[in-house]
């Protein structure tokens, strides 16, 4: 039998060092005995030098990670256990680790289950005091960790309470942080705290408070916040108080006279002018389009965000459909702003259209979804939607008078043109309506979602060339007038 | 007034609100943790930030608050200066991660918003406080008000409140949902643009909101449809919901009675199913009422429903279907998964993998277990049993 000491009870280096060479030089696990310095030695083993052996070896990081956690715990076979996975994997197990149901593998994980948990624990119920030094404030606190945790956790609030003094004091060692550097001490007494502060009290009264009597589940507080933990927290003492009088406090709400509301309420908080659109609201488009923000006349209003009016000069030659806002659209409130509307603006300028010269709205004026995670899936709408939503198309055309309707997809096609629409057939040419003229055209969206670039290429320049064809109908259509 | 008692009224008044995350932060590098419970009240909820009001004096008159203008609570109002003393205060003696400020409207939204945003700039630029903040805002007040707020919160958030509309109208008049909603619509168009490269940092830790459930007749299946929607329209990190507790000085237009608080737990495993373990909405059983059932967990119902997918043999079945399985969490499923390539697990593996046994075992197979309708029995039989029941007793 073999003696190890080390230097104190989170002594990874020496841990590490150790085991390295002990591994190399082929010393089976069990004939290590691990010791820390100070405590009782094992008299049967004897207390070597490590073994010389050059050179080193790698394990895997999930071990020494593994290991860096577990050798915190209060376990004394720990040493001995944490030696035992790196030799087996040394030995050739490489990816032990992955079999968390070997039964070193399992213990070892509890081990690191337990550090980490405690160590949470201390970053959450570790509470400071402020002390009152010559050189400023200084901010003392006492906790009493399960494990070795005080080394790693005062990296923890060397970070988060960088710019301040501070002292952590536990019983086996200290940790204390001058504004720039970190330095470990022995341990301390809880007599070595100072006496609460003004805000302490300030904090008593705040957990106090938010505490509330109906939802009173001493059980699941106990779970998360351990009786063990209560003695150093200034906010515990109130609790037993707390639990007795919460079945009392909720009794006298229950029972308390219901009553009417003592006052009138206010009348609804007014919309701000920015909210009813880009329309300017004396306009009769504008109060169209102020209507046609609380339309219910089909059911889409109840999952979308807003009412997509159209936009543009009420003077327009050319009006441009499409079918519905899209995903942006619906955020922004404002049509053809999303992909789609950018791959148009783009066709448009290249068929020498000014978008600011065009009337752009939508067949139906509300987004129809389906939710997927943490997108929404763009759903054709329906008969019922189209000509439920006919009204607001309707004002548009009547309000704008445009020469040519482009009407881009199928659903603007049928909403406008009254029959189903083959578009390959009928695209890019003038259909009479009465008095009105429309062209028919692919919806900009159908283009993003072509799968090849070769037939994206081909469809756009279709798309560029019917938009092209729009234009020279409108400025014949103009002369004509 | 002296803080303290400010600070009782508007802590008080302030604990409706359920959010107490504090994690997600990306400000400085520092923080991206899951946030720190620093203490727990004896209703077993997480003190993470303090949460407090401005002010609980509002000229709104939302049935379901106390703090509407028609109760008749004591009111109290805090000075900027107090709220970004006793933040840093806490802080800085490890009680707290930091703030979560909301307030009752008054004079206007502006007014009230600008308040708000005063003690996160004051906080951030004059103290360099690098604690988390979560700014509740309003959605009646300027979107100039709502960027510049984004520029120091690590959260925003903004109630929907009640799960319909009508509800929204009857008990809380002045509040509109289409606002809320195109509030929240502009909130994600912020987070987004604040993603891009080199863009100013907005609300890193997203948007979050709160319905209150059983205020009204919404069902859970109602609920958890309007949760799926506002996920998907405005990435929201969480919806958090609130049993309708009761309030002193309460208004006759609501129920008497709290709702159970086990419906609550019951709408999160349902919430958690829909978002990390593949369920549908339509997977999720409910029952004739459209409410799930509060005897047994969401994913045990589904079980138990769709008995034709089990048993699955633990050592083939992908990933999806062990996610399925009542018992099995995302990060034992990841183990299981590792294991096995190693070796056959066994019954015996699973309870060092601290499964669940008399759970998991009318569902798996193992080269040491078949399941026996006995197993079914007894597992139901331990859900009656009163140690399931306490731990959520209202």
């Amino acid at each position: 039998m073999r003696a190890v000491v080390l230097d104190h009870e989170t002594d990874w280096d020496g841990w590490r060092e150790a085991t390295r060479a002990l591994v190399l030089a082929g010393v089976p696990p069990d004939a290590i005995h691990w010791n820390v310095a100070g405590e009782a030695e094992d008299l049967y083993a004897e207390r070597a030098p490590l073994p010389d052996a050059k050179g080193s070896f790698n394990v895997l990081r999930a071990l020494v990670q593994l290991a860096q956690l577990a050798i915190q715990a209060r376990d004394p076979e720990r040493f001995a256990l944490l030696y035992r996975l790196v030799w087996r994997a040394h030995q050739g197990e490489r990816h032990l680790l992955e079999q968390a149901a070997d039964p070193e593998v399992a213990r070892a994980n509890r081990l690191a289950l337990s550090v980490r948990r405690d160590s949470h624990k201390m970053r959450a119920f570790l509470r400071f005091r402020a002390v009152d030094d010559p050189e400023g404030a200084r901010y003392v606190g006492w906790f009493e960790p399960e494990h070795y945790v005080l080394e790693a956790n005062a990296l923890f609030f060397a970070e988060r309470f960088g710019s301040l003094c501070w002292s952590v004091l536990t019983p086996y060692r200290s940790a204390h942080w001058n504004g720039s550097a970190l330095s470990l001490g022995p341990g301390a007494q809880p007599s070595q705290v100072p006496d609460d502060d003004a805000l302490e009290g300030y904090w008593r009264s705040y957990y106090a408070s938010v505490f509330n009597p109906a939802r009173l589940n001493p059980r699941a507080m106990a779970s998360e916040m351990p009786r063990k933990y209560w003695r150093n927290l200034p906010e515990a003492a109130a609790i037993p108080d707390l639990i007795r009088s919460a079945t009392g406090r909720v009794e006298a709400m229950l029972e308390q006279e219901l009553r009417p509301p003592d006052q009138m309420p206010l009348g609804p908080v007014r919309a701000r002018s920015s909210e009813t659109g880009p329309q300017a609201p004396e306009t009769r488009l504008g109060q169209a389009a102020q209507k046609a923000s609380h339309c219910r006349a089909c059911h889409l209003w109840e999952r979308a965000t807003q009412t997509v009016f159209g936009e543009g000069p009420a003077d327009a030659q050319i009006m441009l459909i499409g079918e519905q806002p899209g995903d942006q659209e619906d955020l922004i409130g404002r049509p053809f702003v999303g992909p789609a509307g950018r791959l148009m603006d783009r066709a448009l300028e290249e068929a020498g259209i000014d978008r600011r010269s065009v009337y752009v709205t939508n067949a139906v004026k509300h987004f129809k979804f389906e939710p997927r995670g943490k997108r929404r899936i763009h759903q054709k709408p329906e008969g019922p939607e189209i000509l439920a939503c006919k009204q607001w198309l309707d004002v548009e055309r009547t309000e704008v008078r445009p020469l040519l309707m482009v009407l881009m997809g199928a659903t603007a096609a049928r909403a406008v043109i009254g029959r189903a629409v083959t578009i390959g057939r009928e695209r890019g040419r003038r259909i009479a309506l009465g008095a009105e003229s429309a062209l028919v055209t692919v919806h900009p969206s159908y283009l993003l979602r072509l799968p090849d670039e070769a037939s994206k290429a081909r469809e756009y320049r279709a798309f560029v060339a019917d938009l092209t064809r729009a234009r020279e109908i409108a400025s014949e259509l103009a002369a004509a007038k | 007034m002296k803080v303290t008692n400010k600070l009782r009224i508007l802590a008080d008044a302030a604990k409706y609100d359920a959010s107490c995350a504090s994690g997600g932060a990306g400000r400085d590098g520092f923080g991206n943790s899951a946030g720190i419970c620093h203490a727990y009240t004896p209703d077993g909820r997480c003190v993470s930030l303090l949460k407090i009001l401005l002010t609980n004096f509002c000229i709104y008159d939302c049935l379901y608050c106390i703090n509407r203008k028609s109760s008749n609570v004591p009111r109290a109002r805090f000075t900027v200066e107090e709220i970004v003393r006793l933040t840093l205060g806490f802080y800085r003696r490890n009680c707290v991660e930091g703030l979560f400020l909301s307030s009752g409207i008054i004079r206007n939204p502006d007014y009230t918003m600008e308040q708000i945003v005063e003690v996160a700039r004051i906080l951030r630029q004059q103290h360099g406080f690098r604690g988390y903040i979560h700014l509740k805002t309003i959605p009646d007040a300027d979107p100039a008000l709502l960027a510049e707020a984004g520029k120091y919160a690590d959260r925003l958030s903004l109630n929907i409140e009640l799960p319909s509309k009508e509800s929204l109208a009857r008990l809380a008049p002045e509040k509109d949902h289409l606002r809320i909603r195109r509030s929240m619509g502009r909130m994600r168009t912020q987070i987004e643009v604040s993603q891009g490269k080199n863009a100013p940092p907005f609300a890193p830790a997203g948007q979050s909101t709160q319905v209150i459930v059983g205020a009204d007749r919404s069902s859970d299946r109602g609920i958890l449809g309007i949760s799926a929607d506002l996920y998907a329209s405005y990435g929201l990190r969480r919806v958090y919901y609130s049993a309708f507790s009761p309030i002193p000085d309460a208004s006759d237009a609501l129920p008497p009675r709290p709702a159970p608080l086990l419906r609550e737990h019951r709408l999160y495993q349902a919430d958690w199913l829909l978002r990390h373990y593949g369920f549908k909405l339509n997977e999720i059983e409910t029952g004739a009422d459209g409410n799930l059932n509060l005897e047994i967990d969401p994913k045990l119902a589904w079980a138990l429903a769709n008995q034709a997918a089990f048993p699955l043999d633990v050592n083939r079945a992908s990933r999806e279907a062990l996610l399925r399985v009542p018992g099995l969490g995302v990060r034992t499923v990841e183990r299981m998964l590792q294991a096995r390539r190693h070796h056959r697990i066994r019954l015996q593996d699973l309870s060092r993998l601290r499964v669940p046994i008399r759970k998991v075992r009318p569902f798996v197979i193992t080269p040491d277990h078949r399941p026996r309708p006995a197993d079914t029995r007894t597992l139901l039989a331990s859900l009656g049993g009163p140690g399931q029941r306490d731990l959520f007793a209202g």
